[in-house]
């Protein structure tokens, strides 16, 4: 008997030490961005600002928004690498048609193309049950070429700047915050509720946790997996509304590379790309915290690539330490 | 009948006086506090078959894993040929001569037969080349002593589960093991696979093998066994020679108690025809399937693994497109396209694999529960928690779930509490017909009576049910009428009251006439 409550007391002690280190596994991410936020507040001046949190916030909003979409698909056990490619199309069609069709006529248009890509990926792979890797990898570089067709390899811009509504999205301010910030937390706060306290949401979450007992119990995989291309799309088109506006003109690869810091922002913010788990908020706190590495190795003087260097090496520190929490070791053992 | 017949002969033994292996006060742990074994002791005879008997989590498993190595015993002592042996890893295991066999497979998909079978070990010529015909040789005389029908040519991915359990248990010959562990290695075979595996087992023991066999299928136990060693509670309950027990010993040591295995026969009438089923074929899986379940009845269907039962059980589900037949649901024609409308419509089917198809693991009991009547626990699309809650709460006490809470993720529970978790999903959406493929497949023999019991209350309650069973004693113990497949036709249709085992066994495995 002294075994057992020997054995008791221990457990109790171990207890108290495995909350700690449960906390720290489970908010780890939030203890590295405070972390963070005090490395860089130390060594600038100018980091620890309420002006500067505001830039970063509205930088972050761009990459944040697309995150919102490509969350979901991600929970439902997919991913998209379109994204960054539907961002110069969009960007570059709103920005060409608002000269020609006027502002609500161009977002409308757009809408519509942008919705209509997410609806071919959504077919391939919620009904004919594609890889969706190979299905918006292919996408990625489909769109890239239409958009060069399109724009016949130029640049396009808004002629009348300052005499449009259209700017209100990219540079306007309400209640004193910029619209972009309002546009990307709105939309971050839906998707959060629709995601946890709707129907939709449980079942994008039981699908991408295991399609086969989804689709047992009566759900409809193929419908939901379309569903959550259709609103990576969406999400993708409304950022393509700010940054076109913000700039009022676009690069016709102005979205290169864009699929992969939104794929970083989801990582790092810890929903797993087996699908099944994650959350908004966890994508928001990833998306900011590249966004403020970005943003504090600018300001200490490092050049623009130093970014991708020190992006790789949280992501690889997020997932190993994700890894090793679920394992309860650092390292590995043999086999 | 011939393989039935050989297995009679296995019984007797002559054991060696010393054990060749002998494990003294083992204990395991897993921090923080579950203590998986507690001093467990026993031993081994050359040329013996000791089979292990444990519910599940009785440590079984975890005892075999201390002695191949893989995991690390706390306190305890190994001896092998009575020297005390230390092992760190699966290598040391396998060079002591110890193989386990594992129950879940480890094999490379995309390689050969033979290469899997011979995987580190590949025979070699000068300079440092595989022998390729030496290695095909090898592997096809290591085939065809176990009987197998395939090539040592083919590719693992291309083969069946059944098969690949051979390939697995064919690289336990490439070595002279002194001790082979088998760890329920007949979950997934046929019955005729099964007896080849018998043979295997026999032809080791007269090799002067030691064996030890852990199932949780009594009838095989008392064929093949010579001892028997039971666990419970990570504990040790004491070891039997098989030719002086039963089957009621063997239950009271591993769960305490006697099991109640006697039904209450009802001879209640039963109401209308829910479900009738006339003629219905797809493809080659199954032809001309026609039979009906009355409201409060239990129809149970037997027959061996790929007799097309778990087929016609999806295409009643709308998981299958029928090519001929129909389907009757209360006198109306059903069709059904998708599971959606299956459930639309009352039909309920707690699949044959839980954790792939019944459960999303990563979930909580209570959102598991709602999945299928999500319809209901909102409003205008947003989920009521309270609501779910409730409905988590009702068929948690109906059902008698073992969970601390609803917010507890499912993978944490017991085979037969996650089992209890998919019923309790079908029976929110007040089915009128259920259909449980294998519903005590890997469940340990407690938890197993506890659900035949409910399946009972539920006919009586008003459920048709539909019970598809490779368990004889499970299909008697439950059914009113039986419908027996075979090589994807109904080759026979009996009354629990008047059918014997042997007019079963008669009808799964030969053609032949109905009769009833």
């Amino acid at each position: 008997m002294s075994d057992t409550i020997s054995e008791i007391k221990s457990g109790g002690e171990a207890s108290l030490a495995k909350k700690y280190s449960q906390l720290l596994a489970r908010q780890g991410i939030l203890v590295a961005f405070v972390l963070f936020l005090v490395v860089f507040s130390i060594f600038s001046d100018r980091f620890l600002s309420t002006d500067n949190f505001m830039t970063v916030i509205r930088q972050a909003s761009i990459i944040g928004t697309i995150a919102i979409g490509v969350t979901i698909v991600v929970i439902g056990g997919n991913l998209d690498l379109s994204v960054g490619s539907l961002l110069s199309f969009c960007t570059v069609l709103v920005v060409d048609l608002h000269d020609k069709i006027g502002p609500t006529g161009a977002i409308g248009l757009m809408l519509v193309f942008a919705l209509l890509i997410g609806a071919i990926n959504g077919y391939l792979i919620g009904y004919l049950k594609l890889n969706s890797l190979i299905v918006t990898l292919g996408m990625l570089s489909a769109i890239q070429g239409i958009t060069l067709i399109y724009t016949g390899g130029q640049n396009v811009d808004i002629q009348n700047q300052e005499g449009t509504w259209f700017a209100f999205f990219g540079r306007g301010y309400l209640w004193g915050i910029a619209v972009p910030v309002l546009i990307f937390l709105g939309l971050a706060l839906i998707a959060e509720f629709v995601l946890k306290a709707t129907t939709y949401g449980r079942k994008v979450f039981s699908v991408g946790g295991n399609p086969a007992a989804a689709v047992f119990s009566g759900l409809r995989r193929n419908r939901m997996v379309f569903s959550t291309y259709l609103l990576s799309a969406f999400t993708t088109a409304c950022a393509a509304i700010i940054l076109g506006s913000r700039v009022m003109g676009s690069q016709n690869n102005v979205g290169q590379g864009y699929e992969l810091l939104v794929l970083a922002g989801v990582i790092l913010g810890g929903t797993s790309l087996l699908g099944g788990s994650g959350s908004i908020t966890r994508t928001i706190i990833g998306v900011l915290i590249l966004s403020f590495i970005q943003n504090g190795l600018l300001l200490l003087g490092y050049p623009y690539y130093a970014q991708w260097l020190v992006t790789w090496a949280v992501i690889i520190l997020a997932v190993w330490l994700d890894i090793a929490s679920t394992r309860g070791k650092i390292f590995t053992s043999f086999s | 009948m011939n393989n039935l017949d050989s297995i009679e002969n296995y019984g007797v033994h002559e054991a060696g006086t010393a054990p060749i292996l002998s494990l003294e006060g083992i204990t395991k742990t897993f921090p923080p506090s579950v203590v998986a074994l507690d001093g467990v002791s026993f031993g081994v005879h050359s040329g013996e078959v000791h089979a292990l008997l444990g519910e599940n989590g009785a440590g079984k498993s975890t005892l075999m894993k201390v002695l191949a190595g893989i995991h690390k015993a706390d306190a305890g002592e190994i001896y092998l040929e009575g020297r005390p042996i230390k092992m760190e890893n699966p290598m040391d295991a396998k060079h002591q001569g110890i193989l386990l066999i594992h129950q879940e497979l480890s094999l490379v998909p995309e390689m050969t037969v033979a290469e899997n079978i011979f995987l580190g070990y590949l025979p070699r010529k000068w300079p440092n080349r595989v022998d390729w015909k030496k290695l095909y040789g090898d592997a096809d005389a290591i085939l065809k002593r176990l009987k197998c029908n395939f090539s040592a040519k083919d590719k693992v991915s291309k083969l069946s589960i059944a098969k690949k359990h051979m390939v697995e248990i064919a690289r336990a010959l490439v070595f002279t093991p002194k001790i082979v562990v088998f760890d329920e290695p007949t979950a997934s075979l046929t019955d005729t696979e099964k007896f080849v595996l018998f043979d295997v087992i026999h032809d080791l023991k007269a090799q002067g093998v030691a064996i030890v066999y852990i199932s949780h299928r009594m009838d095989e136990i008392f064929t093949l066994s010579d001892r028997i060693t039971v666990l419970r509670d990570g504990g040790y309950r004491g070891t039997v020679e098989t030719k002086e027990t039963d089957e009621d010993e063997i239950t009271r040591l591993m769960i305490g108690r006697s099991l109640d295995t006697s039904r209450n026969i009802d001879t209640a009438q039963f109401g209308d025809k829910v479900l009738e089923v006339k003629n219905l074929s797809c493809g080659s899986l199954f032809q001309d399937i026609s039979f009906s379940i009355r409201k409060g009845e239990v129809v149970g269907m037997y027959g061996l693994v790929g007799a097309g039962r778990t087929e016609i059980a999806e295409t009643l589900f709308g998981l299958r497109t029928p090519t001929g037949g129909e389907v009757l649901l209360d006198g109306k024609r059903l069709d059904i396209t998708n599971t959606t409308d299956a459930v639309r419509n009352g039909l309920a089917l707690v699949p044959e694999n839980r954790k792939e198809q019944g459960l999303v693991l990563g979930m909580s009991c209570r959102d598991n529960i709602t999945m299928a009547v999500l319809q209901h626990v909102s409003s205008a699309g947003v989920l009521s928690r309270a609501q779910e809650s409730n409905i988590y709460d009702k068929y948690a006490e109906e059902l008698a779930i073992k969970s601390p809470s609803g917010a507890q993720k499912v993978g944490n529970l017991s085979g037969g509490n996650q089992q209890k978790v998919v019923i309790g999903k079908w029976l929110a959406t007040h089915p009128k017909v259920l259909i449980l493929d294998e519903p005590t497949r890997g469940i340990d023999v407690g938890s197993k009576s506890e659900i035949h019991k409910l399946i009972r209350q539920l006919a009586k309650s008003g459920y048709a049910v539909l019970v598809i069973s490779s368990e004889m004693p499970e299909v008697l113990g439950v059914s009113d009428r039986i419908l027996a497949m075979y090589n994807g036709r109904i080759n026979g249709e009996f009354l629990d009251s008047e059918v014997t085992e042997d007019d079963l066994v008669r009808a799964i495995s030969f053609e032949q006439k109905g009769q009833l």
